[in-house]
């Protein structure tokens, strides 16, 4: 606990940084400048733009991109094409995260409460995957998940199924792609707030009469929210953005937001409209994340 | 009220809790002593429920709650960290029991508000821990076990986290809040003064068992080992050869030129060695001889000063060395100073004897 002891000088974390604070942050404010803010400047101009034929970018300012995605290009009617793609990719990233909470919170706290010399270890587990490029784990998963894969090719032996099931291109594949890829994610941030968590205060909410699930309730989980916060964020904010793993275990017949923004980019070459979509995508984020910070701090 | 028959608890190879049997009375304020490491946490931890014994039972108002889980017992801690909620306020923290156990409303802010008033914590409620002093702390650890009203109250070292001005002011504190409730505490510290202040009896611990279960008084007086007279306060320990019996005392030799009389005690030694024990400040130090039992000239080698008192080093001529203790009562009183030769006097009722204690 920190806190300013005598003087007027503010606590540590409250004061004003100086020129040498400055001066480390600014490799940082640097970098964001310029990949970041520049790049988000960029595609905030583009999607204000139009193109022609060859694909190149006509500086010539209208809404026409935004207006393509929520009206139907060719009757003028409002359409729902591109708003089913980002209502799919909520979905799948939404599950993913989900799915990432349920199974991650308990490797994170078994992780957190097991003795010390075998936290690193355990943690070098979970990170193991990290060693492969994450295309090649996607196109191992592929092999395990197609029709003439390993696992129909086992449940077919075993003689549970007769005909192969159709796991690949499948949604259920996507968020499996999409879950594997990014637990670690959750688990390594839900960890770190586990392992912060004193053990006396599991002890003293059993001591006063809360069976695991209370104190599961009202002091573990209320305790470890940041990390869970931060574990959410950093599995669902990749994942709805996430193209090349609904690409390959998708099989591109119901595309998310992501497939369809690359293919805007890299096969119809319409830069603006992609933008449009980027630029559209991050302004939803922005309010989902103004609207859910205001409501937890109004409680 | 609470009853431990023959616990043992062992950690893998090692033993940190051997055959101990324990009854305390309800109302009782019990304090467990002894060392780190001695396995009077572990004990505590087996009534509160986070431990499970490997052997024996434990008894809470005659129910075997051996088995059942912390949350299922009407017992509880405080911790020695304090363990408060962080995410909650002072009043939150404190009704937190109450809100397990489903009281209604007006029953949780009658007992809140009671319990605030008895702590002196009026005023604090909206407070998060963070802002509070490492006293208010304490008082709301405390007020949270109490206020649940259980059958023992359990407090691990509660006050080791606090200087020693503020701790003085717990124990009194402590000591009034139990009165006052009629709740039996156990308490656990390693601070001889605290459990000497506090306790209804001690159970001095070591090593896993319990040395010694005994009031304050008695504990201090009569130790029935070298641990637990060497552990609670100072004490000369000597080796001592039993020579016979003397109208009702026992003449026994410390040294070639030293026999002294004392008490015959209930648990006689079997063996002629033996092992005494004299307090320091019941050793009367006289510059002329006293016409008493139990005389011998000695020394003064060092002289300590300690404030309300001196301590000496005493030597005598065969070359034992003693310590004593002498109160600087006042200016008219004569005072012994290094190298002067005094007459030492030792009631035969001062001399304790004490068993070598388990090694």
């Amino acid at each position: 606990m920190q806190t300013a002891i005598g003087s007027g000088e503010l606590p540590v974390g409250q004061r004003r940084p100086g020129f040498l604070g400055w001066l480390l942050i600014a490799p940082m404010l640097l970098w964001l400048l310029l990949f970041v803010v520049a790049p988000a400047a960029i595609l905030l101009v583009y999607s204000f733009c139009q193109r022609d034929e060859l694909g190149q970018v006509i500086y010539d300012f209208s809404l026409e991109n935004y207006r393509r995605i929520f009206f139907d290009s060719e009757t003028g009617k409002f359409g729902t094409s591109y708003i089913t793609v980002f209502i799919r990719s909520v979905i799948y990233a939404g599950l993913t995260t989900a799915i990432c909470a349920v199974a991650g919170y308990p490797v994170a706290w078994f992780i957190g409460r097991a003795p010390e010399r075998w936290r690193n270890r355990l943690l070098m587990l979970v990170m193991v995957p990290f060693w492969t490029s994450f295309l090649v784990r996607t196109y191992a998963w592929m092999t395990i998940l197609a029709n003439e894969g390993l696992l129909n090719a086992f449940l077919q032996y075993t003689r549970i199924i007769s005909e192969p099931f159709d796991m690949l291109y499948t949604p259920g594949a996507i968020v499996l792609g999409l879950t594997y890829a990014y637990l670690p994610f959750f688990i390594l941030p839900v960890y770190g707030s586990v392992e912060k968590l004193e053990p006396s205060l599991v002890e003293a909410a059993l001591d006063l009469g809360a069976g695991p699930l209370r104190a599961f309730q009202r002091v573990i989980l209320p305790l470890t929210y940041p990390g869970v916060v931060a574990g959410v964020l950093l599995v669902f904010v990749p994942a709805i953005g996430m193209f090349a793993i609904a690409q390959l275990m998708g099989g591109g017949v119901d595309p998310t937001i992501g497939e369809v923004i690359q293919n805007q980019f890299l096969a119809a070459r319409d830069w603006p409209f992609g933008a449009a979509l980027g630029m559209t995508l991050v302004v939803l984020f922005t309010a989902a994340f103004w609207i859910a910070s205001g409501r937890r701090a109004a409680t | 009220m609470v009853e431990l028959r023959s616990i043992t608890k062992r950690f893998g190879a090692f033993t940190a809790v051997d055959q101990v049997n324990l009854h305390i009375a309800a109302g009782e304020f019990l304090t467990l002593l002894g060392p780190s490491g001695c396995g009077k946490t572990t004990l505590l931890r087996m009534i509160s429920g986070f431990e499970t014994p490997t052997e024996g039972s434990i008894h809470l108002d005659r129910e075997d709650v051996t088995h059942l889980p912390p949350y299922r017992r009407n017992v509880n801690q405080v911790f020695q960290s304090y363990a408060l909620f962080p995410h909650l306020t002072v009043a939150d923290n404190i009704a937190f029991g109450l809100r397990m156990q489903r009281l209604p409303k007006n029953e949780i802010a009658q007992r809140l508000k009671d319990v605030t008033d008895l702590v002196s914590l009026a005023g604090m409620e909206s407070h998060k821990p963070a802002q509070l002093s490492g006293g208010q702390r304490q008082r709301v650890a405390l007020a949270r076990a109490i206020v649940c009203r259980p059958k023992v109250l359990l407090l691990d070292e509660p006050l080791s986290a606090l200087d020693a001005k503020l701790r003085h002011a717990m124990q009194l504190e402590l000591k009034r809040v139990q009165r006052t409730l009629g709740i039996t505490f156990v308490f656990v510290t390693h601070d001889q003064n605290e459990a000497l202040t506090m306790s209804d009896r001690i159970a001095v611990v070591n090593k896993g068992r319990i040395e010694q279960l005994a009031t304050a008084s008695e504990i201090y007086h009569a130790p029935r080992t070298t641990f637990v007279a060497n552990f609670i306060g100072k004490a000369n320990l000597l080796p001592a050869t039993r020579l016979g019996e003397e109208d009702g005392l026992m003449r026994v030799r410390l040294a070639a030129d030293l026999e002294l009389l004392m008490e015959t005690a209930p648990q006689q030694p079997s063996a002629a060695e033996m092992m005494l024990s004299i307090r320091p400040e019941k050793i009367h130090l006289q510059k002329t001889r006293p016409s008493a039992a139990n005389v011998f000239e000695a020394c003064v080698e060092e002289e300590i000063f300690r404030g309300a008192m001196d301590e000496l080093t005493l030597k005598t001529a065969s070359g034992l060395t003693l310590t004593a203790i002498l109160a600087n009562e006042s200016a008219t009183q004569e005072s012994v100073h290094q190298g002067e030769k005094v007459f030492c006097c030792i009631h035969p009722s001062d001399i304790v004897l004490v068993r070598a204690g388990v090694m």
